[in-house]
Order: structure tokens, then C-alpha cells, then sequence
């Protein structure tokens, strides 16, 4: 099964070569801030989490928006997700490696990361966190490596695979709600103590990884011979839609009581996202860029027509992920450091080492994306012969 | 099969690797000398005896760490002489071993950790604030 | 028989994977239960300090405080604002106090300068969310401690704080402490640090470098006073008695430890 990530043509070799050569640029930098320490990024004593926690954040999202192609699958039956199911736990797998590997980089003694599992804190959140995220990634191998090394060998996958994919539905809801759970549990930071901060998490997870994952089918159908099927991709614009919905839904409720009630300390965090505060306005052209094109792509989502037309709904969909990439990332986290415990009111802005590693931890992530895709794709592609040989219809839909 | 000679040459290559430290430093004319530790002058004994020190300060110092650190208790006995001392790396270990350099610095690179010390990123080293 | 050897190999594979996390996990547990029964009694002390305001309004005190804490403990003098480390320093009263400041509070009272310190308080979210316990409040005398070792300087502390008492290091401190004091450590890169209550003076029957410090300068004397709030006849329990006083936040419900007089 794993030879097929080492059997490819130029183009796959040139994506890994590609991939690296980031990933060794962000190594580097890497490099750089092991030795000089954090001052190298754009955090300070005021805003203590950028970039990095961001992505974190985001990807945490992707990670659990796996559940959403899982659960019409196994729970409803439908046979349309089957060739789905197997994209979305590499990309499952991708995002928890990226995530782990963000946190690793926004740490000021990395070489101590151990102490969370030496030292457990059942008490803290962040312990937690990294159990179920751990756990979810080992959930997502096994099931994706087994599921897949079944259908290589042309037979029904063994039956304690069901059990474990049902424990992935909850596991996946609960990785991103104890991410939530970090930011909303905290009484000195009023932005994020809201109860609905883990609702908008799940909102924003499930428009924001299924709108990837139609990206990634469309463009695996592009250059391999892998074909999910139109009924799964429009299935999945549903589901973005009616999750960016809630998703626009909760912020709505949030504005609302922020603004109407005007408590200083709901409304100054906004205040500074959307309009500026104490004359800085760095994050002002961004707040308003996500409104516009989370507000634009719901609007174009609820036509029909735009679901349809699939190059159009993969712009819609970058639409999507930029924007919820921009409210949950940055938004989110910087807004909730501003302005500070002492009413002081920060500027945040990465730098460029900060950005060049949190390039390379993409290029990590999506380095394992291809691998596991390629993967993915040669075994169907060998299912796919096998069955047509012995004229048997192999699961995915696709006779 | 044509596999023969290139598995029997790798064996060969693996073994003389894995031994490369026996016939490198046992070669004639290259002896091993034990590490050149300068010992404090006038003071008998440590803490603790010699060959404990030797094997287990590591641990004594992370004992004394969670003594002070988590317990609030700074006042160690020796277990072998039953002295008082007080658990500071830089007030009691270092005012006899007042050079980490002709003393820690030299048996951990003798032995291969010279990586992990990195106490001094802390502590003070008093001969070199 | 490739099929067999293929199992063998598996199923070896996970046991190693099992019995190496698992076996240091297991310990890890252990330790961790140990620790949950140690601190689950209050404490039987709880150190505290009340701040006089209006004594307080000399520069002279409030900067040796400052100075002799900082140079107590080789706390960095980092010119960049944005990567200051300070563990006792002084904040406008408006940003202190936010909840007893109105639109009709005198401009004076807004800026009036004030003491500002790590409060250890009572239910510390520092310590709740650090998933390390490399911050803790300590049983024997309520001190929220700070363990340089293990910290693995995530900052999930400084989230926490409702008073912005902790600083990281963003970069190495050394160069920044002009005179380094051999008796007490410095710091690393990467690691979180704030007031101690300076229990390694409190441990040796001493009290704070800066209650120490202030009551040295003339009109200090009072200014800030130190002792046991759990003992009712201690100096700070009469004083809070006999006057009025306020804590920052007390709304959050993190009963802090530091208190201000008028």
C-alpha cells in the first residue's frame, strides 16, 4: 500500500521537492529562533499568541471537519461520501500533524514538551487538548491505514474498525471543543469567556474543512485519475453552506450582545477589530475583507446554480476559508489580547521569520497531505482494476 | 544467488563500525587517561561519597530542586556523614568546585553529556557572572 | 509465512509503542495523583500585602521598590516596552482599578500612579491552566510559585492573568541584567516569570526586598505591609480590619492576595 508514495511521476515528485524546499526555508528560520529565543516573531508582553497559535486554531478546525463527511457515511449510509471518507482523514491526519507541530514552534522551551505528558495536569485544558488531539491523530491512522489496506486486498474491512469509527464522532466534535474550551474558560480575557465560543468553533470548522476538501477532490480529479463524485462535492457545498450559515448566525448573536449592551470590556475587543482602537488599526482591513467574504460566499453558496458550477464553488470555497481563516485565526486570537489586562491597547504583527516558519509547517502538512493522497489514490486505482477485472463493484459508488 | 558478496561486505562494513570504538582507541600508542579533574583544595569530602556523587548528582540535584522549589525546605543531611548543607548549586556545590570548567566541564566531555549542561544558563557561576 | 512474519512484526511494533508511552505515562499518573492529594488542603498560611496608595504616591518609594526587587532577583532591564520583564512596577489608577473609575473621577485620581505586583491569589488561573504544574500555589504559605525547570514557556499563565503580572522572556535576560546577583539565579529565554514574595528571603525569617526597601525611605515607613492574612492578629489582618480597602478585579472571583488602602 505505502509504495505507491514512492512511485510517481514528475509532477508528484516536483510537489514533494516543492513542499521541501519550503519546509527546509521554514528550518532554517526554525533555526534561528531556537537559538535568539520568541523575540523573533511580532508577539509581545502584551499579545503573547500570534501567528502560530492562529494557524493552530484554524487547523484544529480542518482537523475535526473530518466528522462531517464521517458521520453521513457510517451513521446515514451514503454511499456518495464513499471515495470522500478516505480524503478527509488524510486531510484529518495532515491538519492534527500541522497542529501539533504549531504548538511545538510557539513554545519557549520546546525541548521541555514532554512535561505536559511527564507532568499531567488534569485540570488544565492544554493537557487535554494535546491527549485528544494525540488520540485523534492515532484514531484517524488506524482507521485510514486499515480502511484503505482493506480495500487493497479487496475484502471488507475487519470488524473492530466500526467501533473505532463511531469513538472518531464524538473524539472529532471533542477536539475542537476543548480547543474552545482554552479560550472560552478564561475569566481575564472577555472576548473569548463566551458560551458560544465553541458552537462558532464547530461552525466555522465545518464550512471551513469541507470547503478544503472540495478543493482537494477537485483538484486530485484534475491531475489523477481519483473521482469522489459530483454527488459527494454537492453534498458537501450543502454542508458548507448551512455551517457557514450558523456560522455567520453566532457572530451575529455576538455582535448583538456586545454592541447593545455596550459593556466596555465585550465591546473595546471589537471596537479594535472593526474600527481601530487608540489609533491602531492593523487588524481593521482584515476584520472587514472576512465580513465581506464570509457574507459574499454565503450569499453565492445559497444559489443552486453556484453549487453546480464546480469552478465557481471552489472559488466560493476559498472564499470561505479565507475568511474563517481570518476571523478564527488572527481575529480571534489577537482580539482577545487586546486591550490588555492593564488597558493597554497592542500592535500585533508577524514577522518575517514568523511567517516563513509557519510556511514551512504548512509545507509539512501538506508535504503529508500529498503522500497520503497518493497513497490513497494508488490503492483505489488498484481496488478500482482489481474490481473491474473480477466485475466486482467496489465501495466508493463508482462502478 | 548474486546478493552473497554485497550482504557479506555490508556485514563487514556494520561490524567494523559497531567496533570502531574498541580497535580506534585500543590501538597501540593511543591510551585512554581519566578526565584531569581539579579537585577543591583543603575540603575532604562532598556532600555525599564520592562514588554517589559520581553517579547520582543528577539525581541529589533535582531532589534538592523539588526540596526548595515545591517544599520550601533548603536544609539538606548528608546521608553518609550526616552534615547540614544547604541545597544551592551555587552557593554549596559551587563554593568548592569553583571552576565548572576544570571540574564539570572536563568529566562531562570526558563522558559524552557536555550538551546537557546547561545549569549555567541560570545559575550563576560565580568565576563567571 | 511473509504474512506471519508481517503480524509478528506488527504486533511487536505495538507493544514497544504501548509499553514505551505507556510505561512512562503510568508513572506519570502515579505522580500526578500524589500531587492532587497534596494540594487539595488550603493553605495553612497565606502570605499577604497591603499597599498604602496615598504613601505610595512618593516616586522615591514606588522606584525602590522596584529596584531592590528587581535587583534582588536579576530581573532583565530589556529596553524594548514590548519585551519588558517586571515583576513590581507602577500603572495608572484608571488601568489598575477600571471598575472604580467613572467619567467624573477626578483627571489626578485617573493617573494617580500605583503599585502593581502578582496578587497570589486565592484561585489562581495561572496555575489552573498550566499544563505542566510548573506554576502552583504552594500548601505551606499560599505563594503562587513559579518552577523555572519545568516551564515550558507556552504562556498560557499570561493568557490567564487578570492582572498582566507575568513577563517572558522573549530572548536571553543576561545581557540585559547589568549586575548579576550570584545568590539568586537568573532566568533562560523561553520561560515565564513574576513575583515570588521572595520566599527565598521569607524562608530565612525575612520579609520582601520591597516592603524591606520602602520602609528604608523617609515617609515609606507603612507603605506596604507584609504578613499572614490567615492569622488574625498578624499586621496586615489588623490593618485591613481598621481600614478600608480594595483588591483589583474582584468580580472575576480569583481572591487576590495584595490589597490597596487610601
Amino acid at each position: 500500500m505505502f509504495e505507491s508514495a514512492f512511485r510517481g511521476g514528475v509532477r508528484y515528485w516536483m510537489l514533494l521537492g516543492f513542499w521541501t524546499v519550503v519546509i527546509l526555508a521554514g528550518l532554517a528560520v526554525y533555526g534561528r529562533q531556537w537559538t535568539d529565543g520568541l523575540t523573533v516573531t511580532g508577539m509581545s508582553r502584551d499579545v503573547t499568541w500570534g501567528l502560530y497559535i492562529a494557524q493552530f486554531t484554524f487547523l484544529v478546525g480542518v482537523a475535526a471537519s473530518a466528522v462531517m463527511v464521517i458521520i453521513p457515511f457510517y451513521l446515514h449510509n451514503e454511499k456518495a461520501f464513499g471515495r470522500m471518507v478516505v480524503l478527509g482523514e488524510s486531510l484529518a491526519v495532515s491538519a492534527v500533524a500541522m497542529c501539533m507541530l504549531f504548538v511545538f514552534v510557539d513554545l519557549g522551551q520546546p525541548r521541555r514538551v514532554l512535561n505536559v505528558l511527564l507532568y499531567p495536569c488534569p485540570q488544565s485544558i492544554m493537557f487535554w487538548d494535546i491527549v485528544v488531539l494525540g488520540g485523534y491523530l492515532l484514531l484517524n491512522l488506524v482507521i485510514g491505514g486499515t480502511t484503505l489496506d482493506a480495500e487493497r486486498n479487496g475484502a471488507p474491512p475487519p470488524r473492530w474498525l466500526k467501533p473505532l469509527v463511531y469513538l472518531s464522532i464524538p473524539w472529532a466534535i471533542s477536539i475542537h471543543t476543548v480547543t474552545a474550551f482554552l479560550y472560552s474558560g478564561l475569566a481575564a480575557r472577555p472576548f473569548w469567556m463566551t458560551p458560544l465560543l465553541a458552537p462558532r468553533f464547530l461552525a466555522s470548522a465545518f464550512a471551513s474543512g469541507p470547503s478544503l476538501l472540495i478543493i482537494l477532490a477537485l483538484v486530485l480529479r484534475k491531475f489523477t485519475r481519483f473521482d469522489p463524485g459530483k454527488e459527494a462535492i454537492a453534498k458537501l457545498a450543502t454542508i458548507v453552506t448551512y455551517a457557514m450559515l450558523f456560522n455567520l448566525f453566532f457572530l451575529l448573536a455576538e455582535l448583538f450582545t456586545a454592541v447593545y449592551s455596550g459593556v466596555p470590556d465585550h465591546r473595546h475587543p471589537l471596537a479594535y477589530l472593526f474600527f481601530g482602537l487608540g489609533g491602531i488599526r492593523t487588524m481593521v482591513p482584515w476584520t472587514w475583507t472576512s465580513v465581506l467574504l464570509g457574507v459574499g460566499s454565503v450569499a453565492l453558496l445559497l444559489l443552486p446554480a453556484v453549487r453546480r458550477h464546480e469552478n465557481l464553488l471552489a472559488a466560493v470555497c476559498a472564499a470561505v476559508i479565507a475568511a474563517v481563516w481570518i476571523e478564527k485565526g488572527l481575529g480571534t486570537v489577537v482580539g482577545g489580547f487586546v486591550p490588555s489586562p492593564l488597558g493597554n491597547v497592542a500592535r500585533y504583527a508577524p514577522t518575517g521569520p514568523e511567517i516563513t516558519v509557519t510556511l514551512g509547517v504548512y509545507a509539512v502538512g501538506f508535504f503529508v497531505l500529498s503522500v497520503l493522497c497518493k497513497i490513497a489514490v494508488g490503492v483505489k486505482a488498484e481496488a478500482a482494476t482489481a474490481g473491474l477485472d473480477s466485475g466486482q463493484r467496489m465501495d466508493g459508488g463508482m462502478p | 544467488m548474486n546478493d552473497k558478496p554485497t550482504i557479506l561486505v555490508g556485514l563487514a562494513v556494520v561490524l567494523l563500525g559497531l567496533t570502531f570504538p574498541v580497535w580506534h582507541s585500543l590501538a597501540p600508542g593511543r591510551s585512554v587517561e581519566p578526565p584531569d579533574l581539579e579537585l577543591p583544595a583543603g575540603r575532604l569530602r562532598c556532600v555525599e561519597e564520592t562514588p554517589y556523587m559520581r553517579a547520582h548528582h543528577v539525581d541529589l540535584l533535582d531532589q534538592w530542586r523539588e526540596s526548595v522549589v515545591r517544599d520550601g525546605n533548603e536544609t539538606y543531611v548528608s546521608e553518609a556523614f550526616g552534615e547540614s548543607h544547604r541545597m544551592s548549586l551555587t552557593g554549596t556545590c559551587m563554593a568548592c568546585h569553583t571552576n565548572r570548567r576544570t571540574f564539570c566541564d572536563r568529566c562531562h566531555a570526558y563522558v559524552n553529556v557536555a550538551a546537557e549542561l546547561n545549569c549555567w544558563e541560570c545559575h550563576v557561576d560565580p568565576s563567571n557572572p | 509465512m511473509a504474512e506471519c512474519r508481517r503480524t509478528f512484526l506488527k504486533r511487536v511494533g505495538y507493544a514497544a509503542l504501548g509499553a514505551g508511552c505507556g510505561l512512562p505515562l503510568a508513572g506519570a499518573a502515579g505522580r500526578a495523583l500524589e500531587q492532587r492529594r497534596g494540594a487539595a488542603t488550603a493553605p495553612a498560611k497565606q502570605w499577604g500585602l497591603v499597599i498604602d496608595l496615598q504613601k505610595c504616591q512618593s516616586e522615591a518609594v514606588r522606584r525602590v521598590c522596584t529596584e531592590a526587587c528587581h535587583r534582588e532577583h536579576n530581573v532583565p532591564q530589556v529596553p524594548d516596552p514590548d519585551e519588558e520583564v517586571k515583576w513590581i512596577w507602577s500603572e495608572d489608577y484608571a488601568n489598575v482599578f477600571p471598575d472604580q473609575t467613572h467619567a467624573y473621577t477626578a483627571a489626578a485620581s485617573k493617573v494617580m500612579p500605583v503599585l502593581v505586583l502578582c496578587n497570589h491569589c486565592a484561585h489562581p488561573a495561572c496555575v489552573k491552566v498550566c499544563p505542566t504544574a510548573a506554576t502552583w500555589k504552594r500548601s505551606q504559605d499560599g505563594v503562587v510559585m513559579m518552577d523555572m525547570h519545568r516551564c515550558i514557556g507556552c504562556r498560557y499563565c499570561i493568557a490567564a492573568c487578570p492582572y498582566g503580572a507575568r513577563s517572558f522572556n522573549w530572548r536571553d535576560p543576561r545581557p540585559f541584567i547589568e549586575t548579576i546577583r550570584p545568590e539568586y539565579p537568573t532566568r533562560t529565554k523561553g520561560v515565564v516569570e513574576k513575583c515570588n514574595f521572595c520566599v527565598e528571603r521569607l524562608r530565612r525569617g525575612g520579609e520582601p526586598a520591597c516592603v524591606e526597601a520602602a520602609r528604608a525611605v523617609p515617609g515609606g515607613e507603612g507603605s506596604l505591609v507584609f504578613g499572614d492574612l490567615s492569622d488574625p492578629d498578624s499586621d496586615v489582618s489588623r490593618l485591613l480590619r481598621r481600614k478600608h480597602s480594595i483588591c483589583r478585579r474582584p468580580s472575576l472571583g480569583s481572591g487576590p492576595s495584595v490589597f490597596y488602602t487610601m
